[in-house]
């Protein structure tokens, strides 16, 4: 009785951790298959490997148009991270500081740019930057992607601040700190790593948005994304081989940064609990 | 007593300071979303009903047809005939009569041609012809018709509903009532229904292979767990442009699968698994599996494990036991994946557009199309409407079931 039972068991975990595995080089397999390819010397994206070359790479440190979507990248992505950040940590402390009527209203509210579809919001964006002759300027971009990476900032903190003792708050200002200097000397160095998880979180965004840029943007605002969406689509060569493994190696530096903070803040919460 | 009240008081003076506090740390980005997300969807909203453009054009002519509508058992009288003519020479002479012509190319067959040649013609002429009818049926039979003259009293605005009726493959016939488009000027029920049954695809797709997964992760060891994280969350921060180059490497052609699907001998001619239905199916899944993965590994990992062991030591097969007991508890996790999964499909443009073929284009790639290419701005609108309210529907749903505290980001 109790052995087929653990049979059973065991035929269940294998089963589950076969299909998980497939699951998992399904997750994995095509982001590495594009890699090799890179380096390939030859002008089709098709297997077999010919021979080792770095010609793609320097094909597109060569070219103007990469290094021009690379500096628009940054443009966009560094302004529109930092409007998104700063208003988005503002409204996650705001969030957790008080209840007031409407508060789960306008918590949907801030967080609706994660899921309205992002043409949407391109379409609504082009008809109404026309008047103010926003559309096809840097300005209108960083607004259009500080709106969708607000939500990621507010989600951040507020895990950040949900772990946060307000008793610190308090004790500093009962020893007579004014309201800015234990936002400043407590509360913010506890609530870091949220707001930088949720700063970078607002970059990727930026740094891979498409739609916005094909909607809003002019022909000399060509972003990364953008010129690997035309590449895609009309002369798809190694060279896009090249720029993806770079975008993917910087995909698992910004990983890696944010699991660390999370780490990091996990961290802070048990020192905390401990005190 | 006096002493309590005042304390009472001050409590909930600093209460109310407390709030004020609150929302003016939120107000910022509050009008911040409401100027550059809120107005401009409610705007582009607005858009799928205002139809003003004929009126600004043919001034004349809407203001007549305003009056007709009522009573469309009538011919159109001469002084209708005569402010339309009246009103296509100044159009064409100021150069303004594109618009016009675009606009009722929406509504009647050919319509643009119609009119930018009645334009043409009549530019050159100075003197009123003696009878405007007879001279508009001349250049174009079409004008004699009484469907061209419903179709622009329909458009003389301010509010339609044309673009919102076409969104669903409806208009309005010369009776004013609501009838079905003629197959071959039908298209959006189709193209939403397409979109629907690719959303469900991908959702149950992800569903049947996130679940195993998830599984796993959330009952792995602590050390392999953060492992395990990292592969789930490397595809999620991976761009979505690179990841829909690795699909067209893969299942090109002389793509690795092909390859190896001939090398086996499986097949012996190139499979079609790209810039079709297949293509975007399974690079959208693959997009859209972490969103499913994330949400059940929370639920998971707080699903205690003492009622499976209840269960088991009270003498329950290990399948009945999960079935009854451990499956019902990893339902919220289930039901915020399979939302979430759902509503990012139902909005998507990238993948479609970059591994599907024509026909796997979905209302997003419609309402981008409308808006940039054609400029037919009422559809896009209307088109955007319809997936904008399907979203908020679930969106709610999700905030309801899920709760909008629960929102995690891995």
């Amino acid at each position: 009785m109790h052995g087929a039972r653990t049979r059973t068991e065991q035929i269940a975990r294998i089963v589950l951790i076969v299909a998980a595995a497939l699951v998992f080089f399904f997750l994995i397999a095509p982001i590495i298959a594009v890699m090799p390819l890179s380096v390939n010397d030859s002008e089709f994206l098709t297997y077999p490997l010919r021979g080792f070359t770095t010609r793609w790479y320097e094909a597109v440190f060569a070219s103007d148009k990469w290094r021009i979507a690379v500096v628009n990248s940054f443009l966009i992505g560094l302004p529109a991270a930092f409007i998104a950040t700063v208003l988005g940590t503002l409204a996650a402390i705001g969030l957790s500081m008080a209840d007031f009527r409407g508060k789960a209203a306008i918590t949907t509210l801030l967080l609706s740019p994660l899921v309205v579809p992002i043409v949407i919001v391109a379409v609504g964006l082009y008809f109404f930057f026309a008047p103010f002759g926003l559309t096809q300027s840097y300005t209108g971009l960083i607004i259009a992607h500080a709106a969708l990476g607000a939500p990621f900032p507010v989600v951040t903190v507020s895990a950040a601040l949900a772990s946060f003792d307000r008793n610190l708050a308090r004790a500093a200002a009962s020893l007579g700190a004014p309201p800015l200097t234990v936002f400043r000397r407590i509360m913010l160095p506890l609530v870091a790593p949220g707001v930088a998880s949720g700063a970078l979180f607002a970059f990727a965004i930026s740094f891979d948005e498409v739609v916005t840029v094909l909607l809003l943007g002019a022909p000399h605002q060509r972003t990364i994304p953008r010129e690997m969406f035309s590449g895609l689509r009309d002369s798809f060569n190694p060279t896009i081989a090249a720029v993806a493994v770079m975008l993917t190696l910087l995909a698992v530096l910004l990983l890696l940064v944010v699991e660390l903070l999370r780490a990091r803040s996990e961290r802070m919460k048990q020192q905390a609990g401990s005190l | 007593m006096t002493r309590q009240k005042e304390l009472l008081r001050d409590l909930k003076r600093a209460e109310r300071r407390r709030r004020l506090m609150a929302l003016a740390l939120v107000a910022p980005l509050f009008f911040f979303l409401l100027v550059s997300f809120v107005l401009p969807i409610g705007d582009m909203l607005r858009r799928s009903i205002v139809d003003t453009e004929l009126s600004e054009i043919w001034p004349r002519t809407t203001a007549l047809t305003k009056a007709w509508v009522w009573d469309r058992a009538s011919d159109p009288t001469p002084e209708m005939y005569r402010a339309l003519g009246e009103d296509i020479r100044e159009s064409a002479r100021e150069r303004t009569i594109a618009v016009a012509a675009r606009r009722l190319n929406y509504a009647v067959n050919n319509g643009r041609s119609l009119v930018m040649s009645t334009g043409r013609a009549l530019r050159r002429e100075d003197e009123d012809p003696a009878d405007w009818r007879a001279r508009l049926i001349e250049i174009d039979p079409a004008w004699g018709e009484r469907k061209t003259w419903i179709a622009i009293a329909q458009a003389a605005g301010p509010m339609t509903d044309f673009y919102l009726l076409t969104a669903v493959d409806l208009e309005r016939d010369d009776r004013d009532r609501i009838v079905q488009r003629l197959p071959e000027r039908s298209l959006y029920v189709q193209v939403l229904g397409r979109t629907l049954l690719i959303s469900v695809s991908v959702t149950l797709l992800a569903l049947v292979l996130g679940f195993p997964v998830a599984y796993l992760v959330a009952n792995a060891p602590k050390r392999i767990a953060g492992l395990l994280m990292i592969l789930v969350l490397l595809p999620f921060w991976t761009s979505l442009l690179v990841r829909s180059a690795a699909w067209i490497v893969l299942l090109q052609d002389q793509g690795l699968i092909n390859g190896a699907l001939q090398a086996t001998g499986i097949i012996s001619e190139p499979m079609r698994l790209i810039f079709n239905r297949t293509g975007v199916v399974v690079a959208m899944t693959h997009v859209l599996l972490p969103f499913m993965i994330l949400p059940m590994i929370a639920t998971m990992k707080a699903i205690p494990p003492t009622y499976m062991r209840a269960a088991l030591s009270l003498g329950a097969h290990p399948a009945i036991a999960f079935v009854r007991v451990y499956l019902p508890q990893t339902l919220p996790g289930v039901a915020a994946g399979v939302l979430l999964v759902f509503i990012m499909a139902l909005g998507y443009y990238v993948t479609p557009a970059l591994v599907g073929g024509a026909e796997d284009q979905m209302l997003a790639y419609f309402i981008a199309f409308y808006t940039t290419s054609s400029a037919n701005w009422g559809l896009a609108a209307a088109l955007g409407v319809m997936l904008l309210t399907a979203t908020a529907i679930l969106y709610l749903v999700y905030a309801r079931l899920v709760g909008m505290g629960q929102v995690k980001l891995g």
